[in-house]
């Protein structure tokens, strides 16, 4: 299997892909890891003029804590996220969740800003960026903007993102009481459902939830029935029990394939919600 | 439109300045380029492994990387990894557990098990099988190349320590 | 004479021999098809179709002959080079003339009627892959894009999915001349079926159902799945148009098959092909097969004169190479309330897809033969129906037909045992085949060479500790979880032939020779492709002629090299290859015997061969090395009356019988009640495959069948959609087992060895896909057993379980 031909550019800064990007016309894609595109330009289903490296950009790699908030480069690959020290201490259902991804040779290609800007309908990150309420951090031709992870998924394989602009970072508040429960599609190792909850426990009661859900629809999206029957309350197995038992209530357009008919999805959802409450509460 | 880039890459310790077209996949590079064809195409999907290498010291699927986003990288292949025409304990191991069959798979097994071994020295059975994950064989059911992984993890620690 | 000391050689028949082939492999200096780089090599590249059933209304093919770097277009209509072809084929005029009368329709090996099959579809496609056109360019991505720049119109005519439907002639008929795509319609085998006149006397099966205390009655589905052999399939044509000589190497199982079959689709004679299985990436069945691809790559390089390549992609695998199983059986056994089974009905219907390939007809016939399994079954009737459908045709994938006979009757045997409240074990025991009654002839005429089944069952349950597991799974129920056991008996036919059960011929060839300075080359016919021929073999003569292994060299593979052969399947390399191998060598062995009795002045029947040695019994100090007498038949002077100068021999070895290697596999597996996933906790093999030249080779051989057998059972699926679209095209849809889906194997052997030939090896390459399919769904079905499950349809895809533990119904 073989790409069509594409000319290919290696931009050595952000302001740069973005020039490239208003250059092309719309005929370009921005190329990191290349683990969502190769595959696609391989079976021939995306086939771009022009594809722009930034995979060299030194600014955009890289995992830190600033004011308060974490910082991960666009380039930094789910290898970096799954074994970082920082993102342990600080946020561990983002290391987690890194390594359900694919396998070991895919993790160390395969990036965060590649898989967010892909919004495959499957893959685990989108659902982990929206329950710890990421802000995502892009960049035009008119300087920086910043989307709610929530908000930048729009629909299947569509986000909010024009196409000169780059997405540089993901930048969200350490999160303790969080977990990511998947079920693996066997063969793609993709999520056939992936439920991410984020939760702040304060003094025995839950202060703030938030749970998302991928794999089952179109895109990754809140759970707003499940929030709603956690906030305020204990988080005891019953609270959680109540919580799972309404997941998915609210989703439409629910995929159903060979390998799961939207009944068992629907299904998995409040399974999956349920463990992944458990595990985000039991973490301490 | 798709004009020729030039690269510098080094193979298995040998630097090649070359022009490629960009679409030209790693794994063609070093197959019909520079001739190097122990490295194997099994599917096109990311999915078997069999194209494993190191690129820049960690295991990567050549069939899934542009060459021209290894210009400037270093790439060790299966032919790599002999050191003064000694096997590397990986190799070895395969070879004294009947790790192989075909030998197909072979090659991007053995490069996922050395990285798998540079990162965790001394992994259990199940690491070792997760550490493989993402590499198919069809010939061994496995069991025979988490026993070549455990002879190499052993081999390796007992000529560190 | 020479009195140096001489270290002693072990015996290597029986030991863990480290593999001879494996340095080459894990160096990364062996050579695959695709490694093969001629001077002036085009590459070749096929557009396939998109549909599953139509009939091609227009192919403009301009635009790609106009790209740079394209030499040649061919559609299959110019392939067959029809007389009176009204346009010129390829970008560089006419080649039509060339080929003659062009590429005939493919042959197949069996003897049933077959619908034409050309290498590229002329006029109507029938399933989604099948070739429509080929590209010939100067390199492999100019190739690709060629491909997508041929435009293809079809009229699109209804997809036939459903076998059941097909036979009905519903939605439509594939093929003019098979009613109701009806490839093979009805084929009795068993109890009161004369195989000479086909006639059924059905009193004895009617008599077994009416005696019955207890019937079972069950359909099963043995799906269709894909080989995936880690190297795709892949081919280097060369036509030397001076020497009109055709050298064609190919990831093939046979390559001397595949020389006699290019031949005669060329039009030439066999003295002009040579065929090459260089180093081959597996086969499991699916390399057995002689492809389009290899056809039209002979004849393009012909056409052409230039070399060609074609290396097939894994999407293209998924649709263009041979499929295996897919068999839907209905099950009826009668049994008495002791569990005595008294008759078995396996009324067949076999989804073959689209065409005719090598062997496909041939498989399912196979399950009709093994249906008697490991028991002593008084009346069996077996019916078959053979259906096209839009699909890929199958043909042997390892097991091939056996593996659905063992899961049908294994299946059976837990439902008997369930319907009777017995342990599945024991249901077994009271049926097996007693060993005194060996050899025993089957009521479907398998002549079964040997076994011991008992003892292997009572192995596999020590090895189990059975009922430290049973004792186990109830504990672990009782925490709620669904943990089921399952145990399955196999038997298998293998070392295929004889003759007269293969239509190339079931024999193979060898050829053994001592060079002038005492190394040893051997030939054999048998080419493998993983095995590890190339040390089982090296240790047989290592033994045989008392020298070190690392003197021998076993070459394979090349029909240049290795004078005749038939090939690497049906688990026959060992039983039929190795004891060629073995004739061969005694030949050589007697006649140098004969060369050192002359030199010693010794009687050539006292002679021993040892340590590098040849010498009198008894007298090591005074024998001749190995060398020297090797030295003397080359340069004999004098030479000894009656004898030709020369140590080379070959010999062909037809066995009288297939072997019958049989065994059991008893393995714990879980089921997540929340979702449905299974998980595989253990697993337990013991397999008889009669003697055993290498244990290590063994147990590879054995672990890898178990699992494809596993994977089949839990994972692997080929789904077309209701319109014959492949909808599980590549390893994103189609679960591949990886090394996480496993437990530890543990393994253990018994020994029973076959009289039929003189090694006592039965074979085992299949073995392993036998026993674990079954094995692993009686655990499933065990696990879901307070759901009141009585079957469940493989594979054990979680929404199945799912949907039975929470009483959801079907999808």
């Amino acid at each position: 299997m073989i790409p069509t031909k594409f000319a290919y550019r290696r931009a050595a800064s952000i302001d740069e892909a973005i020039r490239l990007l208003q250059e092309s016309g719309g005929e370009a894609k921005l190329l990191a890891g290349g683990h969502s595109l190769i595959p696609l330009m391989k079976l021939r289903l995306s086939e771009p003029a022009l594809l722009i490296d930034i995979g060299r950009i030194p600014d955009l790699r890289g995992i830190r804590e600033r004011d308060g908030l974490i910082e991960i480069g666009a380039t930094t690959t789910h290898h970096e996220l799954a074994t970082s020290e920082l993102l342990r201490r600080l946020a561990p259902v983002v290391s987690e969740a890194a390594a359900e991804i694919g396998d070991p040779q895919v993790r160390h290609r395969g990036t965060i800003g590649g898989s967010l800007a892909h919004a495959d309908p499957a893959a685990d990150l989108p659902a982990v960026m929206v329950a710890i309420d990421a802000e995502i951090h892009l960049k035009g031709p008119n300087g920086w903007r910043t989307v709610p992870a929530e908000s930048f998924f729009q629909d299947l394989f569509t986000v909010d993102m024009q196409p000169d602009e780059v997405l540089a970072a993901v930048k969200f508040r350490p999160v303790w009481h969080a977990a990511y429960a998947k079920l693996h599609q066997r063969a793609s190792h993709y999520a056939i459902v992936g439920v991410c909850a984020a939760l702040a426990i304060e003094n025995g009661t839950i202060r703030s939830a938030r749970v998302a859900v991928t794999g089952a629809s179109t895109h990754a999206q809140r759970l707003p029935n499940v929030e709603e029957r956690l906030v305020g309350r204990q988080p005891t197995q019953a609270v959680i029990d109540e919580a799972a038992s309404v997941a998915g209530d609210t989703l439409e357009d629910v995929n159903s394939d060979i390998h799961a008919s939207e009944e068992y999805r629907r299904a998995m959802v409040k399974v999956f919600t349920r463990r992944a409450l458990e595990r985000a509460v039991a973490r301490a | 439109m798709s004009d020729l880039v030039p690269i510098s890459i080094t193979v298995n310790g040998r630097r090649y300045e070359l022009e490629v077209e960009p679409r030209l996949l790693l794994v063609h590079l070093l197959r019909e380029k520079l001739l190097l064809t122990g490295t194997h195409v099994g599917c096109d999907t990311s999915q078997c492994g069999a194209c494993t290498v190191l690129l820049d010291g960690r295991s990567a699927k050549s069939c899934t990387v542009f060459a021209v986003q290894a210009d400037g990288s270093e790439v060790v292949t299966i032919e790599g990894l002999e050191r003064d025409g000694q096997l590397h304990p990986v190799q070895e191991g395969f070879w004294e557990e009947h790790g192989l069959q075909c030998g197909y798979c072979t090659p991007g097994m053995i490069v996922s098990v050395v990285d798998l071994l540079n990162e965790n020295p001394n992994p259990t059975e199940a690491e070792i099988r997760a550490g493989i994950s993402g590499n198919f064989c069809r010939c061994t059911g496995y069991q025979h190349i988490v026993k070549a992984a455990q002879y190499a993890a052993a081999r390796m620690r007992g000529v560190s320590s | 004479m020479t009195t140096m000391e001489r270290p002693v050689l072990p015996k290597l028949i029986g030991a863990r021999v480290k593999r001879r082939e494996d340095p080459r492999l894990i160096r990364g200096r062996a050579t695959y098809v695709d490694d093969i780089k001629l001077p002036g090599m085009l590459h070749l590249a096929f557009k396939r179709s998109d549909v599953a059933h139509g009939r091609i209304k227009r192919i403009d093919t301009s635009a790609a002959e106009a790209m740079p770097g394209v030499v040649a277009v061919f559609t299959g209509k110019d392939l067959m080079a029809l007389p009176g072809a009204t346009r010129p084929v390829g970008a560089r005029g006419t080649y039509a003339a060339k080929i003659g009368a062009g590429l005939p329709p493919m042959p197949i090996g069996t003897p049933f009627p077959s619908p034409d099959h050309y290498a590229i579809a002329p006029e109507v496609v029938r399933y989604v892959g099948e070739p429509v056109a080929v590209v010939a360019a100067e390199d492999r991505y100019v190739a690709r894009d060629a491909v997508d720049a041929i435009v293809v119109e079809y009229e699109e005519l209804p997809a036939v999915v459903d076998p059941e439907l097909a036979m009905q002639g519903q939605p439509t008929v594939i093929h003019e001349g098979f009613p109701n795509n009806l490839a093979l319609p009805y084929v009795p085998m068993g109890t009161g079926v004369d195989p000479a006149t086909g006639q059924v006397d059905n009193s004895a099966i009617d008599r077994a159902f009416a005696e019955a205390e207890v019937v079972i009655s069950q359909r099963m589905v043995n799906h269709r799945v894909a080989p995936n052999a880690m190297e795709p399939r892949g081919v280097v044509a060369h036509w030397d148009a001076g020497k009109e000589f055709l050298t064609i190497w190919s990831a093939t199982q046979n390559p001397h098959i595949l020389k006699s079959m290019v031949a005669a689709v060329l039009g030439l004679g066999e003295h002009q092909v040579r065929a090459i299985a260089p180093e081959v990436g597996g086969g499991f069945g699916c390399k057995i097969n002689i492809y389009g691809e290899e056809y039209v790559a002979a004849a393009l390089s012909r056409i052409l004169e230039r070399p060609v390549k074609w290396i097939e992609d894994r999407s293209e695998a998924f649709m263009a190479t041979i499929h295996g199983r897919d068999l839907i059986c209905y099950l009826d056994i009668a049994a008495r309330r002791d569990g005595r089974i008294l008759g078995v009905k396996m009324k067949l219907i076999a989804d073959i897809g689209a065409y005719n390939m090598l062997l496909t007809a041939a498989i399912p016939t196979l399950t009709m033969l093994m249906a008697s399994g490991t028991y002593d079954i008084p009346a069996i009737r077996c019916e078959l129906t053979e259906v096209f459908t839009n699909k890929t045709p199958t043909d042997a994938y390892r097991g091939a037909g056996r593996p659905e006979a063992t899961y049908f009757l294994e299946r059976g045997m837990d439902m008997l045992a369930r319907e009777l409240g017995l342990d599945p074990a024991e249901v077994r025991r009271r049926n097996f085949i007693p060993k005194e009654k060996f050899p025993y002839t089957t009521q479907t005429g398998a002549v079964y060479d040997s076994g011991d089944y008992e003892k292997a069952l009572d192995r596999v349950l020590q090895l189990a500790k059975w009922d430290e597991l049973i004792a186990e799974r109830d504990r672990l129920r009782a925490e709620g979880r669904l943990v089921g056991v399952g145990l399955a008996f196999y038997v298998e036919v293998c070392g295929l032939g004889p003759s007269s059960s293969l239509p190339t011929g079931g024999w193979e060839h060898a050829s053994v020779t001592v060079e002038r300075d005492g190394r040893i080359r051997a030939t054999t016919g048998a080419s493998p492709h993983g095995q590890g021929n190339e040390t089982t073999f090296a240790q047989m003569l290592a033994d045989l002629f008392g020298v070190p292994i690392e003197h021998i060299t076993i070459e394979h593979g090349d029909t240049g090299v290795v004078r005749q052969g038939i090939g690497t399947f049906g688990s026959r390399s060992q039983a039929v290859g190795g004891t060629a191998l073995m004739m061969a060598g005694e030949k050589v062995r007697k006649k140098m015997a004969k060369f050192a009795a002359a030199l010693m002045d010794a009687n050539e029947e006292d002679l021993v061969f040892e340590n590098g040695m040849i010498y009198v019994k008894g007298s090591p100090s005074t024998g001749k090395s190995f060398a020297e007498v090797a030295r003397y038949a080359y340069v004999p002077v004098p030479l000894p009356p009656g004898l030709e100068p020369g140590l080379s021999e070959e010999a062909f070895f037809e066995p009288p019988n297939n072997t019958y290697p049989f065994g059991a596999h008893i393995c714990m597996l879980e089921i997540d009640r929340e979702t449905g996933e299974p998980r595989l906790l253990k697993f337990f093999a013991v397999d008889d495959c009669g003697n055993v030249i290498n244990p290590l080779i063994v147990e590879g051989q054995v672990h890898g069948g178990l699992a494809q057998g596993i994977g089949q059972a839990m994972f692997e699926e080929v789904v077309y959609g209701p319109d014959g679209q492949l909808l599980t095209g590549s390893f994103m849809d189609y679960a591949l087992p990886r090394a996480t889906d496993f437990p530890w194997f543990e393994l253990d052997r018994t020994v029973t060895p076959t009289p039929v030939n003189p090694l006592g090896a039965k074979g085992v390459g299949e073995a392993g896909t036998l026993g674990s399919t079954p094995a692993v769904v009686n655990a499933a079905v065990d696990a879901l057993s307070e759901f009141g499950v009585k079957h469940i349809d493989m594979p054990l895809r979680p929404e199945k379980l799912w949907r039975i533990i929470h009483g959801r119904g079907q999808a």
